[in-house]
């Protein structure tokens, strides 16, 4: 009885803790305008062509990061997994380090590796850099895109599903896109979804490399405005909720179909 | 007929390798080339010769009051994102607490540990700033300023208030697991040797989380020591924790000598790598247990 009592109260303190600072933005959000509640605070936000342009760019960078990573990861484990299962701790080592190395050493090195009188001078033209920050995101998402994607494919016979596809007459690439894809297409949603969250709010990466994406924007809001903030705080915590949501939906799917099976 | 046993065989070898080579490539130049140039920079001098000069002058006053703010930062974030994290996971899993619980508690430590960088300062500046929720209720309703009593949110005790937001959910997430990993004939074991509830945890249940609890620590405090966008969204950058400072030196060369930039960016990769090579070490160490 004793103990129910302790862990209610421990309960209750997280409740208040992460409760407080939700409740806290949501009602500052909705008191721009004097003495009541309301929406003016979203409504400047939504109104704002720096918000639609910088928010914009940030989906389309998720978008071409997704694909990137999917282009990356999904034969790269897929290969370990039929071929070079002797290479997976020295993959996985990899897929691991930019948990390791802080993002802003990543783009440190970027900036000077890639700078105008480089072999490589991405950082040179708009384009280049927008590639740059592509896979500096991709680099970012790869612990989690690899570990979702390896997972899907551990829990699938991928030498008997290959063997199949090539006595049935499919190439590689059939194989690949017609056979593997699907069966995982639950662990890569996975990761797309968490690879968005990531994105959608990345700040140090485009801001060092001078990017007019949405973190940067959050920031230069946060230094210049009082109730914009709030709003902008309250739809990045509904982004990331929305994708968790979204990861959860899709895990749930595949276990159902998996039942039916 | 040998030669034609081994041609295939050395064919599909060479054509198996071009299936992780775009993985090969992609991690050579857009992760290891550009950490292993900031590296070397570290222990070059302007005209690329060989030295330890970089790495002493990141031994003066104001450079070492920044690594140690850092770590200070890091440390009490890390360690009570621990120990409240495990009083959340332990009273939901031990604790008795009604099961349906537990299902909303994780799905909301994944949507919080991913909630960090710039959101999270506004909302604990709408929170606890000046004119925020909780500071305006405490002085309305009980009369007490908490910024008159000398509280800043910009400041040590502000910036590890709000890294605990992420840091307790990235507990519950690992521990949760950890803890019901403990298996019940252990607990009965304890008891029908005649132990106390006490003596379980302290020579049972504590030796065998001790590496989750410790690799945690590590892994938590990596994940502060390299936020940069809380705290400088939250503090701009009056507080000069190491990652801020990094920030402002590749924006302008505050510190007036890029290979010291390059030392700086050396300095954080040195202990997040220590930390992370703690974590995964201890995680190898827990798993024995979790069979």
């Amino acid at each position: 009885m004793k103990k129910s009592i302790w862990s209610w109260l421990a309960l209750l303190f997280g409740i208040i803790y992460f409760g407080l600072p939700l409740l806290g933005t949501l009602e500052f959000s909705l008191k721009m305008r004097r003495g009541e509640y309301s929406m003016d605070a979203y409504l400047a936000v939504l109104n704002d062509p720096q918000f639609r342009a910088t928010f914009g760019y940030s989906v389309m960078m998720a978008l071409f990061t997704i694909m990137l990573g999917i282009l990356i990861v999904v034969p790269t484990a897929y290969w370990v997994q039929l071929r070079f299962r002797k290479l997976r701790p020295f993959i996985e080592f990899i897929t691991l380090l930019p948990l390791v190395i802080p993002p802003i050493v990543v783009v440190f090195g970027y900036i000077r590796l890639y700078n105008t009188s480089s072999f490589l001078p991405l950082t040179g033209s708009a384009t280049g850099t927008n590639i740059l920050l592509m896979f500096g995101y991709a680099t970012l998402s790869l612990p989690y895109m690899y570990r979702a994607v390896d997972t899907g494919l551990r829990a699938i016979d991928v030498a008997t599903l290959t063997e199949a596809a090539e006595s049935l007459g499919a190439g590689w690439l059939t194989t690949m896109t017609r056979i593997i894809v699907p069966n995982v297409l639950v662990a890569i949603l996975s990761g797309a979804f968490l690879t968005f969250a990531i994105v959608i709010g990345e700040f140090v990466m485009a801001a060092l490399l001078n990017r007019p994406a949405f973190g940067p924007y959050l920031q230069i809001m946060g230094a210049n405005r009082a109730y914009e903030p709030a709003a902008l705080a309250v739809i990045a915590f509904a982004i990331t909720w929305a994708c968790m949501g979204l990861i959860q939906l899709v895990t749930r799917f595949q276990k159902h179909t998996r039942i039916v099976r | 007929m040998t030669d034609t046993t081994i041609f295939p065989a050395k064919k599909s070898r060479s054509w198996a390798w071009l299936g992780i080579a775009p993985f090969i490539i992609f991690a050579v130049m857009f992760l290891i080339l550009p950490t292993m140039h900031i590296i070397v920079g570290a222990f070059q001098n302007q005209q690329g010769e060989f030295t330890f000069q970089n790495i002493r002058n990141l031994f003066q006053p104001s450079i070492m009051a920044s690594y140690w703010i850092s770590i200070r930062i890091s440390v009490a974030s890390a360690f009570f994102g621990c120990v409240i994290g495990f009083a959340i996971a332990a009273s939901v899993t031990l604790g008795g607490l009604p099961k349906a619980i537990r299902s909303p508690l994780m799905t909301f430590s994944g949507v919080a540990s991913n909630f960090a960088g710039v959101p999270l300062s506004f909302a604990f500046i709408a929170t606890l700033g000046r004119l925020g929720l909780v500071t305006v209720l405490l002085r309305d309703w009980f009369g007490v300023n908490i910024y008159a009593l000398g509280f800043n949110l910009y400041s040590f005790l502000g910036l590890t208030l709000t890294y605990l937001f992420f840091q307790i959910p990235l507990m519950v997430l690992i521990v949760t697991p950890a803890l019901d990993g403990l298996k019940r004939e252990w607990k009965e074991a304890a008891q029908i040797l005649g132990a106390s509830s006490f003596q379980y945890w302290r020579m049972v249940a504590v030796p065998i989380l001790w590496p989750t609890l410790l690799g945690t620590f590590a892994l938590l405090f990596a994940n502060a020591f390299g936020a940069v966008a809380t705290a400088y969204a939250l503090t701009g950058s009056s507080l000069s924790i190491v990652p801020i400072l990094l920030f402002a030196q590749i924006r302008g060369d505050v510190l007036q000598d890029p290979h010291l930039g390059y030392a700086l960016a050396f300095g954080m990769i040195a202990i997040t790598g220590i930390a992370n090579s703690i974590y995964i070490w201890m995680r190898t160490r827990a798993e024995r247990w979790m069979k």
